[in-house]
């Protein structure tokens, strides 16, 4: 096993787009969570319905990239309004289970062979991106920054994709400054109590909806982009799953929790990622083999997941008063 | 006897001159128990009310009904003369009838002082456009939290500002939740056992708060057990036993009522209100 290599790979993972794409994401889901309590274990969906929407508009609506991705924006609000409306009156479980279920829904719909001309079935959409290249003013050369060496449109495509992240936690914490914010905090504690104090809490809750999944959108545009194409099989539970352990991982009710979260973790799977497929290699895991490397990492996630809920359920930034676990 | 509240005698159900609150054929039944069946009720404006009754009587159900939390099985209920049965209980405050609960709803993770701002109605910054930009309500805020602290003096909570709510005792969460109340500027306050919980030097303070209230024009509601707030401040008194409004009048007569007697000592089981379990 390389040791810098490994080293060069995880600190990469810092300015990776997709890092920026699963904190847009965590930070959408923070809004819901950490924010209002929404239990939304549908992010993935939000996403997929962002980056479906870009890929759609510029493919088949004929749209400019920009037009498009406005398009992808008003897509995830008829799917906030779609899920939220007739589940928000009802307890908080009820958004969960719905959330979960409409995100395999659109999944399947997005890869089933009868939409193919508009989604491209199981293969998916790609060669909606171009035009985002011709935006570059970073000027065509080799960057050379020590660890890494990235084209103008490697540099290009991180300074867009975080500066969406800075934007986006700076849009989150003014809004969580604010009375605005502070009617979710109250819902997000006891909706009642919200309501005999005259808050119109179901459309609290549907703004919260609707906003913490713009983010997501936002993160899946951003995820697309970068991978210059759309497949159904990234928007799987899984990738939902990720987001929530970013997302506790930093801290649920914070505003840096999702980023810290979103660096931590993927530099932490890398690492292990590299660290395991290295033992394996020296032979010191005989009862693991390459492949297995791969889904032993996700095992690992789950894990993580389970360790943080159980005895740090307020993340590294979080304050343990603000959050617990109440559903 | 002559009053100044009711037309003619009081009796249950009878008319007021001025009434803020006319409920009518209220029930609401929990499978096969009625836990209110209220025929006419009228609740007397600019007047300090209280509801009193033993445990179960349905005094929290009825509130419960006339602010919206809970849906009865008929019944039909009028705010200020306007409709009111129907109605979701967040729009009941914004008209100006706001309550409390007798099981506090304290927002735990929320400091003291964030809890009294969020009880402040038709805020700007609640507003989700206006909320990105704090030059437009800020000034609000500000006078706002000039409220909520003077409030919180009122209370004896002002040492307790910037702690989280859910760090309060129960006698300091019934207390912010009242205050919390009173930041919505009711014209109907309902206080369900405001005092419950609440040490003796400070219910007296806050008795002179709720007749400032009154002073105010703001109209009073409250359940409570403990007899000598009841005397003490109350210009009516309505009395449920079993979901039925079993007598009404002023303190000084319905306290001497028989039925009311029994009611709350427990002796005479077999008069017209039946068996009940016995009041504090
Ligand atoms: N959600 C409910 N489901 C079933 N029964 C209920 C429910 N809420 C109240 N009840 C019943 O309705 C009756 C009236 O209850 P309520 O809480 O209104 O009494 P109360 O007059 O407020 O009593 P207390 O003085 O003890 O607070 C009780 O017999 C109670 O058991
Ligand atoms: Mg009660």
């Amino acid at each position: 096993m390389d040791l810098m290599l490994t080293l060069q790979l995880a600190i990469g993972e810092l300015f990776s787009p997709l890092t920026a794409a699963y904190i847009l994401c965590a930070i959408g889901l923070s809004v819901h969570f950490g924010f209002t309590g929404l239990l939304n274990f549908g992010q993935a969906a939000f996403a997929a319905v962002g980056a479906y929407g870009m890929a759609i508009g510029v493919l088949t609506l004929k749209l400019p990239l920009l037009g498009a991705m406005g398009f992808a924006l008003l897509c995830v609000v008829a799917f906030a309004l779609f899920l939220g409306i007739p589940t928000l009156r009802l307890r908080a479980d009820y958004l969960a289970i719905v959330t979960i279920a409409a995100a395999e829904v659109f999944r399947y719909l997005m890869s089933t062979s009868g939409f193919a001309e508009v989604t491209g079935g199981s293969n998916g959409l790609s060669q909606f991106g171009y035009e985002f290249y011709t935006w570059n003013p970073v000027p065509k050369a080799e960057y050379n920054l020590g660890l890494f060496t990235w084209t103008e449109e490697q540099v290009w495509l991180r300074l867009v994709a975080f500066s969406a992240v800075a934007v986006s936690a700076i849009l989150v914490s003014l809004m969580m400054k604010s009375p605005w914010g502070r009617v979710l905090k109250g819902i997000r504690e006891d909706e009642d109590a919200v309501r005999s104090l005259g808050k119109n809490v179901f459309f609290y809750k549907l703004q919260s909806l609707i906003i913490g999944g713009l983010f997501a959108g936002l993160g899946g545009i951003v995820f697309v982009i970068s991978m210059s194409n759309v497949q159904p099989s990234t928007w799987v539970t899984t990738f939902t799953f990720m987001i929530w352990t970013v997302l506790l991982l930093g801290g649920a009710a914070t505003i840096l929790g999702p980023i810290a979260g979103g660096m931590l973790f993927f530099v932490l799977l890398t690492l292990t990622n590299e660290l395991l497929a290295g033992l394996v290699a020296i032979g010191w895991l005989p009862f693991l083999d390459q492949p297995q490397v791969a889904q032993i990492r996700f095992i690992l996630i789950g894990l993580a997941l389970m360790l943080l809920v159980i005895f740090r359920p307020q993340g590294i930034f979080g304050n343990k008063k603000e959050l617990r676990f109440n559903g | 006897m002559a009053n100044d509240i009711a037309v003619g005698k009081g009796e249950p159900g009878c008319k007021k001159i001025d009434p803020i609150l006319v409920a009518d054929n209220v029930t609401r039944q929990f499978g096969g128990l009625t836990a209110v069946n209220v025929e006419h009720l009228e609740i007397p404006r600019g007047k300090i009310t209280a509801l009193i009754g033993p445990n179960g009587a349905g005094k929290t159900t009825l509130f419960n009904l006339l602010t919206g939390f809970d849906k009865p099985n008929t019944g039909a209920w009028s705010f200020e003369g306007k409709n009111l049965a129907g109605v979701s209980s967040y729009k009941v405050a914004r008209r100006g009838m706001i309550r409390t609960f007798q099981l506090t709803k304290s927002l735990s993770a929320m400091t003291v002082i964030e809890n009294m701002r969020l009880g402040a109605q038709k805020q700007r910054g609640e507003n989700f456009f206006s909320s990105l930009f704090r030059f437009l309500w800020k000034g609000e805020e500000a006078l706002i939290t000039q409220t909520a602290d003077d409030l919180l003096k009122r209370f004896k909570l002002n040492e307790k500002r910037e702690d989280y709510a859910g760090s309060l005792s129960g006698g300091q969460r019934k207390l912010l939740e009242m205050a919390r109340a009173l930041m919505g500027k009711p014209t109907l306050i309902m206080l369900d056992e405001p005092m419950a919980g609440v040490n003796p030097a400070l219910t007296q303070s806050l008795l002179e708060h709720i007749k400032g209230l009154k002073a105010n024009g703001t109209t009073v509601l409250f359940v409570e057990h403990n007899m000598h707030m009841v005397r003490h401040i109350s210009d009516w008194v309505i009395v449920m036993a079993e979901g039925r409004v079993v007598a009404e009048g002023e303190p000084s007569v319905v306290m001497k009522d028989q039925a009311v007697i029994d009611a709350y000592l427990g002796a005479h089981h077999d008069t017209d209100l039946g068996t009940m379990k016995k009041g504090k």
